[in-house]
């Protein structure tokens, strides 16, 4: 073997596996070392391939890794059961500078899947002295398909979360519309110096973004994680190329004002 | 130092070398092209001088040796991962200056990028070069506007046919040595190269953003078919996508591999859920092109297209990347005339 070979995939143990619908679960894996919310991992499946998948969480000694159920790698990552070892390599890419967000007002907009590389930021804003200049958007497709209940529940007495459903059925009590329509409301007092990470689907961020800009936000203080196809990891396979910036090494993690000249 | 040394002496050099290395280099391959009754030019192990064509360009180029088409990295049995082994004897690759060039674009992406790739780094560890002189430039070159058409180092030794006698360039005393043995003449030589080409390309300095809406693009769309040749014969091309297989007669082994894969073929942006970028051919012609001649630039300092023109070469649509380059130029100025009326 060659030494330190960067494609060459580490053992991790599953420690616990969390169900949050049918087909999102998120991984407790074993792990020690530095990693950041907003980096990410490959899943590596021999005889499968590797898919990408963001840390979803970091404690001593594991990281989460919340994974949708969507095909080859990820059906056979869902066949596995806490105790059973999965192959890693990462973690990868720049991730979240949380320090930047710990003082003053911030606004988080996250939606779906996207809520699982900022859910470290999160934790991060729900932990901080001023926790009630930290507000968190979050939205889902449906109640079923909420991800994180017990961190929703606690969020919501730690800082100012609005959490949304895009649909529900009769009855339901919650908020229901895009996250977009709750931008506006949300008390920012110096918004020239609040920071904004938005994370979700690219139509989600647009729109969320261009939300953020009519309120006032700078755009050198609003901060997205950007999703492409990754072969890699590692800026060699190139699929995950925007222009002459390299999702994989230079993001996914981006400053606006870098990422709204980024043309695929 | 230099040598003008006879044939037959040549050819006893290029023996002596191939005792000790491999030795790969452009082959005509009769009647294997894209029509019946028309060669191919592309690269092949030799051993002898006289299998090495010297006077066409090659129609592909030396990268497979370094970035093969399908490569295997891993093979997995039921619970062991093992590294795929090469061949990890030296090398010579002959090849012209435009494509020397080329190897430091392969050596940017895959040594320097932030992570060095350990399987390329292993074969190019092994690697070396001698240069095939240009006496002439060739139907579709533009290395003299891409700044790639000389080459003054970085090679063992250099080889330009002179009628009966063969005249080189010898860098490395072990060779010359070689060349000593075969009773070669010393002599001051310098590679032929180039320095007018009937192409000429004007790569503009800065592209503005609106040029990614411009109407240029769709002449493409009507045109390219999306085949993908031009990156597959591309020295500078180097994605490719990973690929995991298992045996069928036994689900339990298997190997992950990566092939070539290209930026103009249907499913490189693809992702879980159907979502798609460059839907259109027009848009995957502008995210190549502004790769070779503009984006690479802008991270590494220099234009990525070396000009070989091989692109233009295996074109089934006769899509002319030159006349692409100079039609951006040309939108480039016109934007830009037009923003500071
Ligand atoms: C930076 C990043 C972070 C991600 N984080 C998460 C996460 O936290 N949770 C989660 O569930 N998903 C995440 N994804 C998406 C996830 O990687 C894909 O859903 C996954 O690759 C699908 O693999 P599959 O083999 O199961 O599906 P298939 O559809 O069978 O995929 C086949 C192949 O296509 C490629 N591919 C497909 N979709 C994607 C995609 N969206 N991104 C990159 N490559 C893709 C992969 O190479 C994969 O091997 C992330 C993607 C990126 C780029
Ligand atoms: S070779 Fe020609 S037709 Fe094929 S993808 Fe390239 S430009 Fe398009
Ligand atoms: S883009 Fe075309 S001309 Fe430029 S290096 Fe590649 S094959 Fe040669
Ligand atoms: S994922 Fe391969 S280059 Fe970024």
């Amino acid at each position: 073997m060659t030494a330190n070979n960067p494609y060459v995939p580490f053992p991790s143990k599953i420690k616990e596996i969390i169900k949050h619908t049918e087909k999102e679960w998120t991984f407790r894996m074993q792990y020690t070392g530095d990693v950041k919310p907003g980096q990410f991992y490959e899943v590596s499946v021999p005889k499968y391939g590797e898919a990408p998948i963001s840390v979803s969480g970091i404690g001593e000694d594991f990281v989460d890794l919340t994974i949708r159920r969507v095909g080859r790698v990820t059906d056979e990552v869902f066949k596995l059961n806490a105790g059973d070892t999965i192959l890693l390599r990462g973690p990868y890419g720049n991730g979240f500078d949380t320090s930047l967000y710990a003082n003053g007002e911030v606004i988080v907009v996250a939606g779906g899947t996207g809520v699982s590389p900022v859910r470290g930021v999160i934790e991060a804003l729900a932990h901080t002295a001023d926790a009630k200049d930290k507000h968190v958007i979050v939205g889902f497709k449906s109640p079923g398909d909420m991800l994180f209940r017990d961190d929703l529940k606690r969020w919501a007495d730690q800082l100012d979360l609005i959490l949304t459903v895009d649909g529900a059925p009769e009855g339901y009590e919650g908020n229901i519309g895009l996250v977009t329509k709750y931008i506006p409301d949300v008390p920012i007092r110096d918004v020239k110096n609040a920071q904004a990470v938005v994370v979700g689907p690219p139509a989600m961020m647009r729109f969320s973004v261009m939300g953020l800009l009519q309120k006032g936000f700078e755009e050198k203080n609003i901060w997205v994680s950007q999703e492409r196809k990754m072969c890699c990891g590692l800026g060699k396979c190139g699929h995950c190329r925007i222009g002459s910036t390299y999702v994989c090494l230079d993001g996914p993690v981006f400053n606006y004002v870098d990422s709204k000249d980024m043309i695929d | 130092m230099g040598y003008v040394i006879s044939r037959t002496g040549f050819e006893s050099v290029i023996e002596k070398l191939g005792q000790q290395y491999r030795l790969y280099a452009p082959v005509r391959k009769v009647g294997e092209g894209r029509y019946t009754d028309v060669d191919v030019v592309r690269y092949d192990f030799v051993t002898k001088f006289d299998e090495i064509e010297l006077e066409a360009k090659s129609d592909y180029a030396f990268k497979e040796l370094l970035t093969p088409l399908s490569q295997t990295l891993f093979f997995f049995t039921e619970n062991e991962v093992k590294e795929a082994d090469f061949d990890d004897r030296d090398v010579i690759i002959f090849l012209r200056s435009c494509d020397m060039h080329a190897v430091k674009r392969l050596d940017a992406i895959y040594l320097e990028n932030k992570f060095a790739d350990p399987f390329y780094e292993r074969i190019r560890k092994r690697v070396k070069f001698a240069l095939i002189g240009c006496a002439h430039s060739y139907e579709d070159c533009f290395c003299v506007d891409m700044g790639t058409n000389r080459t003054t180092e970085g090679y063992l030794f250099s080889i330009d046919v002179a009628g009966d006698e063969i005249k080189s360039d010898v860098a490395c005393p072990d060779v010359a040595a070689l060349f000593e043995a075969a009773d070669a003449k010393a002599e001051e030589v310098v590679p032929a190269y180039v320095t007018e080409n009937e192409v000429r390309v004007t790569v503009p300095e800065k592209v503005p953003n609106e040029i990614y809406k411009h109407g240029m693009w769709d002449e493409y769309t009507a045109r390219c078919i999306n085949c993908g040749r031009c990156n597959f014969v591309c020295p500078t091309c180097t994605c490719y996508t990973m690929q995991d297989v298992f045996y069928t007669d036994n689900g339990k082994v298997g190997e992950r591999r990566r092939v070539g894969a290209s930026c103009m073929v249907d499913g490189y942006t693809n992702v879980a859920g159907g979502g798609q970028y460059r839907r259109t051919n027009g848009e995957r012609m502008r995210f190549k092109v502004l790769h070779k001649v503009y984006d690479f630039r802008k991270r590494f300092g220099y234009d990525m297209c070396v000009g070989c023109g091989r692109c233009d070469m295996v074109c089934p649509e006769y899509i002319s990347f030159a006349n692409c380059i100079n039609k951006l130029n040309d939108a480039v100025n016109e934007l830009e005339g037009g923003a500071s009326k």
